[in-house]
């Protein structure tokens, strides 16, 4: 039988030019996909734009997938995640690609803003393009924190708690706005209502029109040049001098300069399944009965910075530092192109803005690392987990033994190690005993201070007396006792 | 309709005005302006009309007086005295859709008698929950490390006060807390 080819290339050119009569199709994808960009642009640190949105699309995916299971009320929404996790075919993938995607966006959009930031890429005219990028910040970071909530296991209840709280040093309307966010006075059904709204409608409908808004400054304002060191922005010269480098060296997006945004696109999905394969999903934890207090509730990878600065804040400059900090970071990032927006682009000649980026980055990652190992914290269980290191032991006099005991059961070593066993809330007593004298020990048991509870209500004289003898005991081999220079050698302290 | 319109051009240029064939009317123009002021208003008004109870609805805490309600916790007499136990309550105002999360536990501290303290399991912090360490005699709280006294007193750590307490009565041989909202620092009183 004979092909009728012609005949049907032209049918289908027939239904194109249809179609593209009544929907412009040509037209919008030259305009778009088409636009002419700087060929240095197609560069690999351009990529982290293209592959933020890419996690997106797959949060949108997996998300709706996810949806079709999920029951978001207080009563069910643990027994969908168990049901999703173990027995929804996929069901564990599925939400692992979630978990792992929204770690990977969060991720990709921080190198993302962090280029953006070294290549001068918010200066003008491109201050909108910056600010709409800043809003996605805040709204991709609120998915990230809503999306924990959704798990709803004990994390999610006390880290509920931990948001409540921070809003309750609110002055004045504190306590109303603890009321709107929980949904009601206690963290109930309304709350996880709640924050199933932002999640799936309120905040992934702001990203999509955020994301409109952000592409299309892209188009009417153009991708930032690559960099050359030297090359000064002066508002009234780089319009003109953006168009010669267009004309210059413009080629269009697709197919010229996109190809470097495909692969890492690939390796970026690659990446995602990865993780979710060998690593599978977070959780669910225990479930969201607060009846299980035993429990140790730590937020997710990229919230566990602010964990640490919770902890290692001092107590008087709090509040102020919870509510007045991120307000003034905020203004700083909004400020930037307007205080900012001219002058060197090239991070070679802008040491400032290079130390800048180094200082935030290790100062998150030092924070970050912090409260993965959380040291602040008791370890709850030390006083009847951890044994006594048979050195500690030996060779001691019944006395000395007897403190050992109250050690132990007066849940000291929950706060303090010795031979790296317990708490490290508070110093390691492996060698307390070269450090502190007899009285400077009783002094710091009975009354405490520097961080430390005073004991004294709740150990006998004897006791105590046991304990300290103990504690001088705790010292390397060959090493006398701490002693007071004050007082004369002979005598005994 | 004439033939002479249906062929002219349509632009928005002024067109050739006489006094006999006027292009606008300043009548059908104050008309036209009274028209769209009109249909802004009537707007303005279906907005209101939609919006105030959309915003009544979403900001209903900013309107409501914040209320408590008092529960029972239990008789007296499961409270030994000298001892702190976990105690529990169901949420007065809990919905039948709460789950696990409408039974709310709190430390309770009888001292002796009918004398009472009744804590938050709340730290005072952020809101961790604080275990009771009969042995030292502290509240430790698992998150940031912060201690409390037997007395909820702080002790040790970034709390910035002692641990929230509920008021209590003792009725027919029950002890009674006043309970519904969690506690914060927006409520000094607690």
């Amino acid at each position: 039988m004979k092909v009728p080819i012609q005949k049907l290339t032209d049918l289908g050119l027939g239904v194109f030019n249809w179609v593209d009569d009544r929907l412009h199709v040509k037209k919008i994808w030259e305009s778009t996909a088409g636009h002419h960009v700087p060929q240095s642009a197609g560069s690999w640190f351009y990529v982290f734009g293209s592959a933020t949105l890419l996690c997106f699309m797959l949060q949108l995916v997996t998300g709706i997938m996810l949806a079709l299971v999920y029951v978001p009320s207080a009563d069910e929404a643990y027994a969908t995640l168990e049901y999703l996790t173990y027995h929804q075919q996929l069901g564990w993938f599925l939400r692992a690609m979630h978990y792992w995607g929204s770690d990977f966006m969060v991720g990709i959009m921080l190198l993302h803003m962090t280029q953006v930031y070294l290549f001068g890429a918010y200066k003008y005219p491109r201050e909108i393009t910056w600010l709409s990028g800043l809003a996605l910040l805040v709204c991709t970071l609120g998915l990230a924190f809503t999306g924990q909530v959704m798990r709803f296991d004990e994390d999610a209840y006390w880290g509920l708690g931990i948001g409540a709280s921070i809003m309750g040093r609110v002055p004045f309307i504190g306590q109303q706005l603890v009321d709107f966010m929980l949904g009601g006075q206690i963290i109930a059904s309304e709350t996880l209502s709640r924050f199933f709204a932002l999640h799936v409608f309120v905040l992934p409908g702001a990203v999509i029109a955020l994301v409109s808004l952000h592409l299309r400054m892209v188009l009417t304002k153009g991708i930032n040049e690559y960099p050359v060191p030297g090359m000064l922005v002066r508002r009234e010269t780089y319009d003109k001098e953006y168009a010669a480098i267009l004309k210059k060296e413009g080629v269009p997006f697709f197919p010229k300069a996109i190809d470097k945004d495909i692969i890492t696109s690939a390796f970026v999905i690659g990446g995602i399944v990865a993780c979710a394969f060998f690593f599978g999903p977070k959780g669910p934890g225990g479930p969201a009965d607060p009846l299980q207090i035993n429990a140790n509730p730590r937020p997710d990878f990229w919230f566990l910075w602010i964990f640490s600065i919770a902890a290692l804040m001092p107590a008087e400059i709090e509040t102020f530092a919870l509510l007045v900090g991120p307000a003034v970071v905020g203004l700083i990032l909004v400020a930037l192109p307007f205080l900012n927006g001219t002058g060197e682009k090239s991070w070679r000649r802008r040491p400032v803005a290079v130390i800048v980026t180094l200082l935030v980055w290790i100062s998150l990652g030092i924070l970050t690392y912090l409260g993965t190992t959380s040291p602040w914290s008791p370890v709850m269980n030390a006083w009847s987990a951890e044994v006594t290191p048979d050195a500690q032991i030996l060779h001691r006099t019944p006395l000395q033994l007897q403190g050992a005991i109250t050690l132990q059961y007066k849940q000291c070593r929950n706060c303090h190690a010795i031979e790296g066993l317990g708490g490290e809330r508070g110093p390691s007593l492996s060698d307390v005993g070269m450090r502190l004298t007899k009285p400077q020990l009783v002094r710091q048991v009975v009354q405490g201070g520097g961080n430390m509870p005073a004991y004294g209500q709740n150990l006998s004289p004897s006791e105590v007396e046991a304990l300290v003898a103990y504690m001088i005991t705790l010292r390397a081999e060959g090493v006398p006792p701490a002693r007071d220079v004050t007082l004369s050698r002979n005598t005994k302290n | 309709m004439n033939q002479e319109s249906d062929q002219a051009p349509i632009t928005d240029a002024p067109c050739a005005c006489s006094p006999s064939t006027p292009c606008e009317d300043p009548k059908k123009k104050t008309r036209r302006e009274f028209m769209l002021a009109l249909g802004l208003g009537l707007n303005a008004i279906a907005g209101a009309a939609v919006g105030i109870p959309l915003l009544g609805y979403v900001f209903s805490s900013f309107l409501k007086p914040h209320e408590l309600d008092w529960v029972i916790l239990g008789s007296v007499e499961k409270f030994p005295e000298g001892k702190t136990r976990l105690g529990n309550y169901k949420n007065p105002f809990h919905r039948s859709w709460d789950g696990s999360t409408a039974d709310i536990p709190c430390w309770v501290r009888r001292i002796k008698g009918n004398e009472f303290q009744v804590f938050a399991i709340n730290c005072a912090h952020l809101g961790c929950p604080v275990r009771w360490f009969e042995e030292s005699k502290l509240f430790m709280c698992p998150c940031h490390g912060g201690a409390y006294y037997e007395d909820g007193e702080r002790a040790a750590g970034p709390p910035p006060r002692g641990l929230y307490t509920y008021e209590f009565k003792i009725d027919n041989g029950n002890l009674m807390i006043l309970a519904g909202a969690l506690p914060t620092l927006a409520q000094p009183n607690a």
